[in-house]
């Protein structure tokens, strides 16, 4: 992982410190509260329905055991004791008093943890694959690069206050576990015909109110130009994203009214300004940054699949934790493990500080003392040998977050909805755990296979309904909270958009539209297809049928 | 006689600036330093480069720097005039006149900015701050301009990254 210099330390303490006395200036009355607006914001403050909530970053999600357990510490002593993984990685505390939030960033950049950026108009923290550094299919490690833009990101002078936020995904594998394409800027590290190590760049892709798959507008740029040319993107989209309509503010919508050609020929003429400037990354900051994700000290295994099958004969419990929430790993004898926080009746995502600490212990114990949090709400321990599966599975399980359904329609993606969020149109929570415990068979969740639920409470799309096989949205009409279904979305190498399915639900009508969804698949399926392959074969008509049907 | 700041020192004002005008070319400029629209600027010039010492040129957040271009290196001065403190435009457009155009002037945010904004404008190349509230605290401003002693990219104040600099 990426370790903190005395360069790093200056700057973040010197943020902690302005922050601390911009909240003093607020408090005093000498800052208007529409002035420390952006200034929380941007110190991942917001003021939501019941109390503020701090959203602090997780860089590419990598997370020590030391910062585990800080965060662990901040939720007991300043918050309700637990927190929520966000859909971009991040960690959110929902208690937090404005007063003592200057503390909380002082302790959390003691373990190297800021809310640099979190939120408000600006760049936001860098996404990637959960599986980097780790998955069979990598080309090349994504991190190096992600840490390369994080520090490029933060505090940036030029881009502090741009129309919009602004999101960044780095994948380096063949499989798209970080969904670039619905990001404002995608990056893909490949590397082309000589072995040279690039990126191809898409722009414009989002979710929220106007969902877009982002388009390429450069094959392959050398990776010594990385900064030079985010630079230059930043550049024309501060100077021509719209500022007069905020629902029309982000990049995809500059990228759709200039068409993708012009857009990508605009920023090539500013990059050829500053094209090889001081910015041009050197082999010695690309080595620097690699070395800060070198490999771990891996022992030298044979593959323990034998022994794993006769534990699981032995365990039938244990098997379908393996096939559900262990992963490949490029290094033979281990692998990686997804603990699941979508444990029936917890909110997607939510994590107590004692959970918190048992995870630390067994990064420590199995997994060189580090783990990562997923886009879809999960936390991963990356590097666990196939020998300690066993062991490691009867503890998380003893904690609670063994719930073997990975990629099963109980691992929904779900935003705090109205419960927490003031954006919000409509409850997500309730409904998440009213699916959940209408599907509560194991045995039939995995005969459903690979279904991602997406469900948001209003259409910013922090849930990213849009690209959920099936996806949920909260509606707002005439004060009553309704439930819009779309289904045939996709996050990954093939993103697609969902379709809305037809007039909303009820709240309680939820779960027994979902049932008829699911009855439509299992009937309509022909052998091995998964939920995806089958709406795409027969499309939206039958579910329409059948959900629709007039009860007679 | 109102105050701001220069290179991190509360100083005089000793410019006006000129309204802007619908019709730019009967615009009557007063002696003494004046801040002129830039449409002013253009109607004007050969008249006004006579005055070479004494006119600078505003810009509002939609006036980009290319508008000036080799102008700029002409001028004393030239504002970025802020109507929204949220409007960032300008911060790329100080960058490009100090970074792409040459300009070595004064360069000077006015308008409705905000002391939080003065460590990152000036990393952008501004080096004075008018603020259009006269109540703003300026030795408490001139605090904000060093929150911060250096950063990570490269900047007007600062051309080498910090990680060329480890």
């Amino acid at each position: 992982m990426y370790i903190y210099d005395e360069h790093d330390y200056k700057i973040l303490g010197e943020r902690t410190t302005q922050f601390r006395k911009q909240t003093d200036r607020y408090l005093a009355g000498e800052l208007k509260e529409e002035e420390f607006l952006p200034l929380r914001l941007q110190n991942g403050l917001y003021i939501q329905r019941l109390a503020p909530m701090l959203r602090v970053n997780v860089p590419y999600g990598m997370l020590n055991t030391t910062q585990l357990r800080k965060i662990a510490h901040v939720a007991r002593e300043y918050d309700k004791g637990y927190v929520h993984v966000s859909t971009r990685q991040n960690i959110q505390f929902n208690w937090p008093e404005l007063a003592e939030v200057p503390s909380i960033l002082t302790e959390l950049a003691e373990v190297e943890m800021h809310a640099t950026q979190s939120s408000g108009s600006c760049l936001r923290n860098t996404t990637s694959d959960q599986f980097a550094g780790i998955a069979p299919d990598e080309v090349v490690d994504p991190r190096p690069y992600s840490e390369i833009i994080r520090q490029w990101s933060s505090f940036h002078p030029e881009f502090a206050f741009l129309p919009r936020k602004f999101k960044i995904a780095v994948s380096g594998a063949e499989s798209d576990r970080a969904a670039i394409r619905v990001h404002d800027i995608g990056l893909q590290v490949v590397t082309n015909d000589t072995g040279e190590v690039g990126f191809k760049v898409l722009v414009g892709g989002g979710l929220g109110r106007t969902p877009v798959i982002g388009s390429v507008i450069r094959e392959f740029l050398p990776e010594i130009h990385l900064i030079s040319y985010l630079d230059a993107i930043l550049r024309i989209y501060n100077q021509l994203g719209r500022r007069d309509n905020k629902y029309k503010a982000r990049i995809k919508i500059l990228v759709k009214a200039m068409g993708a050609d012009k857009f990508a020929a605009k920023v090539e003429e500013e990059w050829a300004h500053i094209k090889d400037g001081l910015s041009t990354l050197t082999r010695a900051e690309i080595e620097l940054a690699k070395n800060a994700f070198s490999t771990p000290a891996y022992a030298e295994l044979g593959d323990e699949s034998a022994v794993l099958a006769q534990q699981t004969a032995e365990q039938p419990a244990f098997g379908k934790w393996l096939s559900r929430n262990v992963h490949p790993h490029r290094v033979s004898g281990y692998a990686a493990v997804t603990l699941s926080l979508k444990p029936t009746g917890v909110a997607p995502g939510d994590i107590t500080d004692s959970q918190l600490e048992a995870i630390a212990d067994l990064a420590d114990q199995y997994s060189f003392a580090e783990a990562r949090t997923t886009h879809e709400q999960n936390i991963v321990l990356g590097d666990v040998k196939q020998s300690d599966l066993f062991a490691l599975w009867g503890k998380a399980k003893a904690k609670g977050f063994a719930t073997p359904n990975i990629g099963t329609l109980t691992d929904m993606i779900c935003c705090p909805g109205g419960d927490f969020c003031s954006l919000a149109n409509a409850k997500s929570l309730p409904i998440a755990e009213a699916i959940q415990r209408q599907f509560d068979d194991l045995d039939y969740l995995y005969d459903l296979g690979n279904l991602d639920l997406n469900i948001s409470g209003c259409m910013n799309a922090c849930g990213h309904h849009h690209i959920g096989h099936i996806g949920i949205l909260g509606v707002d009409k005439k004060g009553e909270e309704f439930y819009q279904i779309q289904l045939g979305g996709n996050a990954g190498t093939d993103t697609s958009l969902g379709k809305v399915l037809g007039p909303a639900f009820g709240a309680n009508e939820v779960p027994q539209v979902m049932q008829r969804i699911i009855d439509t698949y299992v009937a309509k399926r022909v052998d091995g297809e998964q939920f995806i392959e089958t709406y795409r074969r027969v499309g939206m008509a039958p579910f329409k049928e059948k959900v629709y049907a007039k009860a007679d | 006689m109102p105050k701001l700041i220069k290179d991190a020192n509360i100083i005089d004002n000793q410019w006006s600036m000129l309204e802007a005008s619908n019709t730019p070319e009967d615009a009557l400029i007063p002696a003494g330093n004046v801040i002129v629209p830039l449409n002013v600027w253009r109607s004007q010039k050969t008249k006004l480069s006579g005055r070479a010492d004494e006119i600078g040129v505003w810009l509002t957040s939609d006036e980009f720097a290319d508008e000036l271009a080799d102008d700029a290196k002409k001028l004393p001065l030239i504002a970025l005039h802020f109507a929204t403190f949220m409007d960032g435009r300008a911060f790329t457009t100080a960058r490009l006149l100090r970074e792409r155009f040459g300009f070595t002037g004064e360069l000077r945010a006015s308008g409705a900015i905000i002391r939080d904004q003065l460590c990152y404008l000036s990393r952008c190349g501004v080096n004075a701050f008018h603020f259009a509230d006269d109540s703003i605290n300026l030795e408490g401003a001139l605090d904000s301009l060093s929150d911060f002693s250096d950063g990570y990219q490269t900047s007007v104040e600062q051309k080498t990254p910090l990680s060329q600099r480890r």
